[in-house]
């Protein structure tokens, strides 16, 4: 066996075996699930929670309008002197009192009737009854007006626009949010997995170095051997816990959904999704629009730029790792891997998604450092092959220069004990 | 005898620092060489360079008259002084992983491992994590891991810290044992009784140049002073010690006697024999000690050491 083959062994073993590792492992999913069950349940806590209000109409108009519903009872004061009603809206603990006064027009009744609560009341509860209100009262302009309401009913037109590319296949109208979806979550989970397995290659050399092996290791294996042995052991190792992550977080997932009864999509899409339901035909556009992104580009590229981004930080990670004694020095070496990582985030979610094709975007998406995460974003979105060369063109350069560069600081420094060095010791380094 | 090892005109620079400036060394084959020194000399500099860890930027290097490449990496064994184990793997893993680096098939490493691990009276350690282990017992492993390859070169820097007196005579015996068996041992320390026992050429690195260096014995010789430590059994201390400080330079000596000896070291120059002092003592007394004074490597060192600064 190689010397390659059997450093990345002892790393993933090494990895694996960790009892941290197996810890985070097996617990990530169970707290994730956790936490979502927490937040469906929670929710679904709240919205059990029947509201109880109170009106005081004094037009009589509305009396059969207010009919009890899922979310709130409505209690009829009409009968009460005013004052009473309040004291017993305060008595009983009610959400609120709706007093609607007498006027002569609708429109100045419309602005007239108020709400009495000591808490701020439910947005959602006004919105409703706001609703109720207003559908009444137009309806009875309408009927003032000598209009039919069935025919008004009738004449309703509903519009759904279509949206068509010009060779003619339908998209629905989530395109682009799926598109930024796939970007997003794939732009993020580099990130995420640039910060936790470029950790661990980092706190491995500082090991290594802090064990004082690292002298009988290098005297069999040549120092860049040893650094790519570890980034690989270490990435294979990670491969391994993401993949248990999905499929044991899709399992508890099911479990949960299944055994408990709680919907774990937030409550937030739930009603963009409730736009399209029982409309098959924006179901299956949205399936086609999936199976349109380009799929296989999307798949090539994220390995690319997942290889790449990942190879890229992790080798500066471990000259980091091997400039300093132990992981609490390693701080002051962490801005240049922090800030462009946030950078490429940060340019993601605001620039990508206002504008995937914006000057702002481009550059960033072809700027070695940022462009792994920011070219994912984009790609969804259709980007000219020839960018796409250009930067993993120049991904793949700036990879072999910052491997050069961190081979040189990690070859210096992993037989450097002692003092703390500075960067401007990290540029001699290089020169030794 | 031909030279496993020679170093020629190695100079390695960190900046506008010099770890190492036109050194050469010749190591004989079969030999115990030491690598003396003092901190910061550059020896550890010199050893990485021969591991291949370091490249000098001049000169070059030549194992068995090849010049130094990868492939020599199986034909040395390091036992670096800043030395350690992986904590967390067990013994028997690491043992195996280092050895296969080294280029051993893991067949051939299990089996070798467990004869050394037989001959230590280790082998119920293969299970355990080295953080189980006390430093010494730790440092026995490190000691198989680098002879286990059967090297052509073995180097130890310092094998014997961190041993207790019983376990440092073992691994003692195994580095004169794998001598005899035709390796040529490298020995870099401070411990100057080990190196006057073991070691049969030296070289002296100072302010990262050589200083001196050759067969132990030859230097010696060229050390000495052909001065006689004497004890001499006499009625009359003064009246001798006068009359020989007139003849010779005379130095009081001091040395565990059990009766009244007149105890002096007697320095003749160079054309005078020891014989003539020995008769002339002789008629005057009962010699009751007449012996060379043999420079230890310890004066040797420190003599070419302060006479260099």
């Amino acid at each position: 066996m190689s010397n390659l083959k059997l450093i990345i062994k002892r790393e993933f073993i090494a990895r694996v075996r960790n009892r941290t590792f197996i810890v985070m492992t097996f617990l990530s999913p169970l707290i994730f699930v956790g936490m979502i069950s927490l937040i469906a349940w929670l929710t679904t806590l709240n919205n059990d929670e029947i509201h109880k209000v109170a009106f005081f109409d004094e037009t009589g108009l509305f009396t059969f309008d207010f009919k009890d519903s899922d979310e709130i009872d409505y209690i009829d004061y009409s009968r009460l002197p005013l004052n009473d009603a309040k004291d017993s809206v305060v008595i009983k603990q009610l959400d609120g009192l709706l007093y609607i006064p007498k006027k002569n027009t609708n429109k100045e009744l419309a602005t007239s009737i108020q709400f009495y609560a000591d808490e701020s009341p439910n947005i959602s509860i006004l919105n409703k009854i706001e609703k109720i209100i207003g559908n009444k009262l137009t309806n009875q302009n309408f009927t003032e007006k000598g209009l039919d309401l069935s025919m008004i009913e009738k004449a309703k037109a509903k519009v759904n626009i279509q949206i068509e590319n010009f060779s003619g296949e339908k998209t629905s109208k989530m395109s682009s949010y799926v598109k930024m979806v796939f970007g997003g979550a794939a732009g993020y989970f580099l990130m995420m997995f640039i910060i936790i397995y470029g950790n661990m290659v980092m706190r491995s050399v500082i090991e290594e170095k802090s064990n004082r092996i690292i002298e009988i290791i290098i005297s069999s294996v040549k120092p860049i051997q040893l650094m790519m042995g570890k980034i690989l052991g270490t990435s294979f190792a990670g491969i391994l816990q993401f993949l248990v992550w999905v499929i044991l977080g899709g399992v508890l997932l099911t479990i949960a959904t299944s055994v408990f009864g709680i919907d774990p999509q937030p409550v937030g899409m739930d009603e963009s999704l409730a736009l399209q339901e029982g409309n098959h035909e924006e179901i299956q556009l949205l399936l086609q629009d999936i199976l349109k992104l380009p799929l296989g580009t999307l798949i090539f590229s994220f390995f690319i730029y997942f290889i790449g981004g990942y190879f890229l930080y992790s080798s500066i990670y471990a000259a980091i790792g091997a400039a300093v004694d132990s992981e609490t020095d390693s701080q002051q070496f962490m801005l240049p891997i922090i800030l462009p990582l946030m950078l490429g985030i940060y340019v993601g979610f605001f620039s990508v998604i206002e504008n995937p094709h914006g000057t702002v975007s481009t550059v960033f998406s072809m700027i070695p450092l940022t462009s792994p995460i920011v070219m994912l974003m984009r790609i969804p979105f259709g980007v000219p092959w020839w960018e796409v060369l250009i930067s993993i063109f120049l991904l793949i350069g700036s990879i072999i220069f910052i491997i050069w560069l961190a081979g040189k600081i990690y070859r210096v420094g992993i037989l450097m004990y002692g003092k703390k060095p500075s960067y401007k010791e990290l540029f001699k380094w290089i020169k030794y | 005898m031909t030279n496993l090892l020679e170093v020629r005109q190695a100079t390695k620079r960190f900046g506008t620092f010099t770890a190492l400036e036109d050194v050469s060394i010749q190591v004989p084959k079969g030999s115990i060489f030491g690598l003396l020194g003092p901190n910061g000399a550059g020896k550890t500099t010199l050893i990485r360079i021969i591991n291949q860890i370091t490249l000098p930027d001049e000169g070059s290097v030549y194992l068995d008259n090849e010049l130094l490449n990868p492939k020599h990496i199986k034909d040395i064994g390091y036992l670096p002084e800043e030395r350690g184990l992986y904590k967390s793997m067990k013994v028997g893993e690491q043992a195996l992983y280092l050895a296969q680096l080294k280029g051993l098939s893991k067949t051939e490493a299990k089996e070798r491992l467990k004869f050394w691990f037989d001959k230590f009276e280790i082998t119920h350690w293969w299970n355990k994590k080295i953080q189980e282990l006390s430093k010494g017992m730790a440092q026995k492993v490190q000691f198989i891991v680098t002879i286990l390859h059967r090297p052509k070169l073995l180097i130890f820097d310092e094998p014997f810290s961190g041993f207790d007196p019983i376990n440092a005579n073992v691994i003692k015996d195994e580095i004169l044992q794998l001598r005899d068996e035709g390796a040529t041992v490298i020995f870099s320390t401070h411990r100057m009784e080990s190196v006057e026992e073991l070691c049969d050429h030296i070289a002296l690195i100072n302010k990262s140049k050589k200083i001196l260096e050759g067969e132990v014995s030859e230097i010696k010789r060229t050390y000495k002073s052909n001065t006689f430590e004497v004890g001499l059994l006499t009625d009359d201390h003064d009246k001798i010690y006068n009359n020989l400080k007139e003849k010779f330079t005379v130095t009081p000596a001091d040395f565990k006697v059990i009766d009244d000896q007149l105890k002096m070291k007697i320095t003749l120059d160079n054309n005078a024999s020891s014989n003539d002092l020995l008769r002339y003592l002789s008629e005057r007394g009962q010699v009751m000690r007449f012996n060379e004074v043999i420079p230890g490597v310890n004066e040797i060192f420190i003599k070419t050491i302060t006479e260099n600064e």
